[in-house]
């Protein structure tokens, strides 16, 4: 059990000082610092498989990018004084969205904690076989899985398309 | 408790030290091999033909000092070496030195580790190590370590791509993930992977370079461009620690080269009976003249090939690597699919 908790503590206190930082190449480094906790916690749960991808694809290449996008834009330690006085409600636009849809995330996650408690256990060592869960994807989950690579090319072909400069060959 | 803890444990720290002399003997080895390839004798000074050099080396960066610049990021500077180092030293957990053998009347495996993913645990590891170089980068706060560890990251992740995708045709060959079932099925299917996949192993040769920034693909250290690269800022044992960890990825690199297409352990022809008294020789000889063989290579190579051009490396990346591993993946699949 004890590494469980320290799983746990580890994801949940970075989780936490993510969005307490004013830094944000800090943040991206405690987010990256969470995502290896949480494949921790895929390992004791006997997913080993998920555990790694859950690196190579969050901590290796998406938090890659990240990390890029903070250092080029350089974007600015986050310090308005509007910021302190004004409630997150009371703040314009974005802002007031942002802080609406915390509050549903809040909601619907005690919902979830209060519902479905028992509903999705596996037996252990259930999802631990590469090739079980390869047989699960190109099977059962096909039309999923390949609904979600074409999500992926056309998000990839849209990126190309909208950084493509008129006229360079 | 012996076996839980007290075997695990001390196979974990002979391979941490092992791996620590041999990463600054190969410092050691790559200063003479490129020395004798440009006909000088490199260090003879300390001790007969300069084998105590790597020993004068480390006191030498020990004791000098540890500069931090002003306006550097301070808890990142020191974060990076350590980041940069440690996913090279875990690798050595799932890299099988050899089979299980029977130890002082105990069965004893000479590997850490053999999880199911191993192969997979490998890829993770490394794509974590690339933090070591941007947020060094980063955090020095000065323009030739920033270039450096953008070119670094791009030639990176585009490497990886390629180096993975190639990894899955090998995955198909051998059904398994596991480090040490790979080297089982080479022995099983009566063929070392070299054979039954050439592709494969000279794009994942290229890919290797280019993941551990040696030369042809060093360009993150390219000194001519960038006054150093990455580490310009760096000083004493912590500009140590990235040139330790470069070397331990080369370490890891041949090995993984070993175990996926050189049957890892196993000897020469190990189907051929007439040749069975390869089998006195013990099997980790067997791992470690191979992965010698790659490490010698690597240092051959940058004594001989002048450095790729940014673009030309994007190019070779992009556009030949990962078109060639997806067309060596969909014939292995084919010809799999046929033989069943």
């Amino acid at each position: 059990m004890t590494p469980f908790y320290l799983f746990a503590a580890i994801a949940v206190g970075a989780s936490l000082l993510v969005i307490a930082q004013r830094n944000p190449v800090y943040s991206v480094l405690l987010l990256i610092a969470s995502f290896g906790a949480l494949s921790g916690l895929y390992v004791l749960l006997d997913a080993p498989f998920v555990a790694v991808i859950q690196i190579i694809v969050y901590a290796g290449a998406i938090m890659v990018l990240f990390l890029f996008v903070v250092m080029l834009l350089n974007a600015p330690h986050e310090e308005t004084p509007y910021d302190e006085q004004v409630h997150p409600l009371m703040r314009p636009g974005p802002m007031r969205l942002g802080a609406v849809l915390a509050l549903g995330l809040v909601v619907e996650l005690i919902w979830a904690l209060e519902k479905g408690a028992e509903s999705g256990r596996f037996a252990g060592g259930a999802v631990s076989n590469v090739g079980a869960i390869g047989r699960l994807l190109f099977t059962e989950y096909a039309f999923a899985f390949e609904v979600t690579s074409i999500l992926i090319i056309v998000a990839m072909v849209g990126a190309v398309v909208l950084a493509r400069r008129e006229g360079a060959r | 408790m012996i076996d839980q803890v007290l075997i695990p444990l001390l196979k974990i720290v002979i391979v941490l030290n092992a791996t620590l002399v041999a990463v600054t003997y190969m410092v050691l080895l790559e200063r003479k091999v490129i020395a004798w390839a440009q006909s000088r004798l490199g260090p003879m000074r300390v001790g007969p033909y300069g084998v105590l050099q790597p020993i004068a080396d480390a006191i030498k960066l020990m004791i000098k000092e540890d500069i931090t610049p002003v306006r550097a990021d301070k808890w990142v500077f020191t974060a990076a070496p350590i980041i940069s180092m440690v996913p090279a030293l875990i690798v050595y957990a799932v890299i099988p030195f050899g089979p299980t053998v029977s130890l002082f009347g105990r069965k004893v495996s000479l590997y850490i580790t053999d999880i199911n993913v191993g192969l997979l645990y490998i890829v993770s590891v490394a794509s974590v190590g690339v933090y070591g170089i941007i947020l060094a980068g980063y955090s020095s706060n000065s323009k030739y370590p920033l270039l450096a560890s953008l070119r670094a990251s791009a030639q990176l992740i585009s490497y990886e791509v390629a180096v993975t995708l190639t990894l899955v045709s090998v995955i198909l060959m051998a059904g398994s993930l596991s480090m040490v079932e790979i080297v089982n099925a080479q022995y099983n299917q009566h063929v070392w992977f070299v054979f039954a996949q050439p592709f494969a192993f000279v794009l994942v040769l290229i890919g290797g370079l280019a993941e551990t920034n040696r030369a042809p693909f060093d360009l993150p250290e390219a000194e001519q461009e960038l006054t150093g690269g990455f580490h310009t800022e760096y000083s004493g044992m912590r500009f140590a620690l990235f040139f330790l960890a470069e070397y331990a990825n080369m370490i890891v690199v041949s090995s993984v080269v070993t175990t996926l297409f050189l049957g890892g352990w196993l000897p020469p022809f190990p189907n051929v009976g007439a040749l069975h008294l390869l089998y006195y020789v013990p099997s980790w000889t067997w791992f470690l003249i191979k992965s010698f063989l790659f490490l010698y290579l690597f240092i051959w190579i940058r004594a001989t090939l002048p450095r790729y051009r940014y673009d030309q490396l994007m190019r070779l990346g992009w556009k030949v690597l990962i078109p060639l591993a997806i067309l060596n993946l969909v014939v292995t699949g084919i010809v799999k699919v046929m033989l069943m």
